[in-house]
């Protein structure tokens, strides 16, 4: 069971024109950066890009909207981007903006295997549109709520701390986010890690995702790790 | 009136001993401040943490630790981290006990706009509509009025909606008020405003009983 690859460029190098990728990563946190940054060295273009949020200008995704190589964004917030901002009002660029929890339960459903589920966010107002509506009683009360697809990817890239060659992932902290989900929602799964190790010294008991749901991993490098919003309170 | 501090400190008390909290971008994150020492109160952060802590020290911020304003933060003892997936999940399924949001627009059935402003660059709703859909408690912190003067207090919401019918509480610069059937019931003024300027700066239904007690804020 290896399936250790040698490099990003390996990783993604049959990633096609026009292909749906999931990227993991809440904000720049937990993004797969190196895969990233070959997805933009092979110039692959008019990807579908499912990801939370769209980078900023020089980093993250904001590198393949630089590049032109995303025709839509399926994200629930992209932030401050202005180079994204200028795309979308050119129409260059198709944006869908739904529900975070929508989002992340999206990739879960198609990770277990379901094709739809049933979420109340966006009731009565324009996410509706166009879809299916029940009602269920939930807590004795009778409320509505609207079917959601499973996404449909061609190919799930994620983000971990640590793997082994069998595929089984770590995450650290709040760099977890939608890489689990992600990294079980892929036609195909791309793993980068910080540090990956040989089967066999990962505890199984504190493995997030199982093997079973990764394709290829590989040993990232250079992570720059990039704090969007650095906060801190004076001492004493 | 209030400032945001004010209105922070206001909101502050209806937390209770053992909840646990998710708090929005802005006012509500000040909120965090004013919980009184000694109450046991977890915060979560719907990117996946439970137990998030103040801000770090400089030089101790952690590029995988940020809060869902992408902030770096710290976590406390007995603090947890999940999957986004999870942290939906206890959002949906009312495990979290009380959810402080900013609004654009409150209609006097609790229909909420925070959102989206028709004409302008259109970021995104995050995790706010999973938020409005599924909180069993949600206050809201929101300035009584725009800058023209015009109460965002309304019979019916006049931005893309959020959510419906499901703020509880409205904390403004003016007023604390509940959303009930009848609209809003006006509970506690602001140090200094009237029942007449409240009036005034509420165009939906508006619920006054009795005597309006100031509000108290140390």
């Amino acid at each position: 069971m290896n399936k250790t690859v040698k490099n990003a460029d390996e990783a993604i190098k049959d990633i096609q024109d026009n292909a749906t990728i999931m990227l993991g990563g809440f904000g720049l946190c937990g993004i797969p950066e190196n895969s990233i940054t070959a997805l933009v060295k092979k110039g692959v273009k008019g990807l579908t890009c499912i990801s939370n949020n769209a980078g900023v200008d020089d980093f993250g995704i904001g590198l393949m909207l630089q590049t032109r190589q995303v025709k839509k964004m399926i994200s629930s917030y992209v932030g401050e981007n202005a180079e994204f901002e200028r795309q979308l009002l050119s129409g260059e660029l198709e944006v869908e903006l739904i529900p975070q929890g929508t989002l992340a339960t999206r990739c879960m459903a198609a990770g277990y295997g379901m094709p739809a589920i049933y979420t109340p966010a966006g009731v009565g107002t324009e996410i509706e549109i166009g879809k299916e509506k029940r009602k269920f009683i939930v807590d004795g009360e009778e409320k509505e709520f609207l079917m959601e697809m499973a996404f449909d990817a061609d190919f799930a890239i994620v983000k971990a701390w640590k793997g082994d060659n069998h595929g089984n992932l770590i995450f650290r902290e709040t760099a977890r986010n939608f890489n689990p989900m992600m990294a079980m929602a892929g036609k195909i799964t791309i793993a980068e890690v910080e540090e990956l190790v040989p089967a066999g010294t990962l505890d199984p008991d504190h493995i997030h995702t199982p093997g079973i749901y990764v394709h290829r991993i590989f040993q990232g490098s250079n992570y720059e790790k990039r704090i969007e919003q650095k906060t801190v309170r004076a001492k004493g | 009136m209030l400032d945001k501090t004010g209105i922070a400190k206001r909101i502050a008390k209806e937390i209770k001993d053992g909840y646990y909290v998710n708090l929005g971008i802005g006012i509500p994150t000040l909120v965090a401040n004013y919980i009184p020492k000694g109450m046991n109160v977890v915060l979560q952060s719907e990117n996946g943490l439970l137990g998030m802590g103040p801000f770090p020290f400089e030089g101790d911020e952690d590029a995988d630790l940020i809060n869902a304003g992408k902030q770096t933060i710290t976590t406390v003892p007995g603090s947890s981290f999940f999957d986004s997936a999870m942290s939906f999940g206890m959002i949906r399924s009312r495990k979290v006990d009380l959810t402080i949001l900013g609004a654009m627009e409150v209609s006097d059935n609790g229909d909420i706009a925070n959102w989206k402003i028709p004409g302008k660059m259109v970021k995104g709703m995050g995790g706010a509509m999973d938020l409005v859909a599924s909180a069993k408690n949600i206050i809201v912190a929101m300035q009584h009025v725009n800058k023209a003067g015009e109460s965002k207090l309304l019979p019916k919401c006049e931005l893309p909606l959020t959510g419906i019918r499901c703020v509880k509480k409205i904390v403004t610069e003016l007023a604390v008020l509940d959303v009930t059937p009848e609209g809003f019931r006006l509970l506690e003024r602001a140090p200094g405003i009237s029942v007449e300027q409240i009036k005034n700066a509420t165009l939906g239904r508006l619920i006054i009983e009795g005597d309006i007690p100031e509000m108290v804020i140390e």
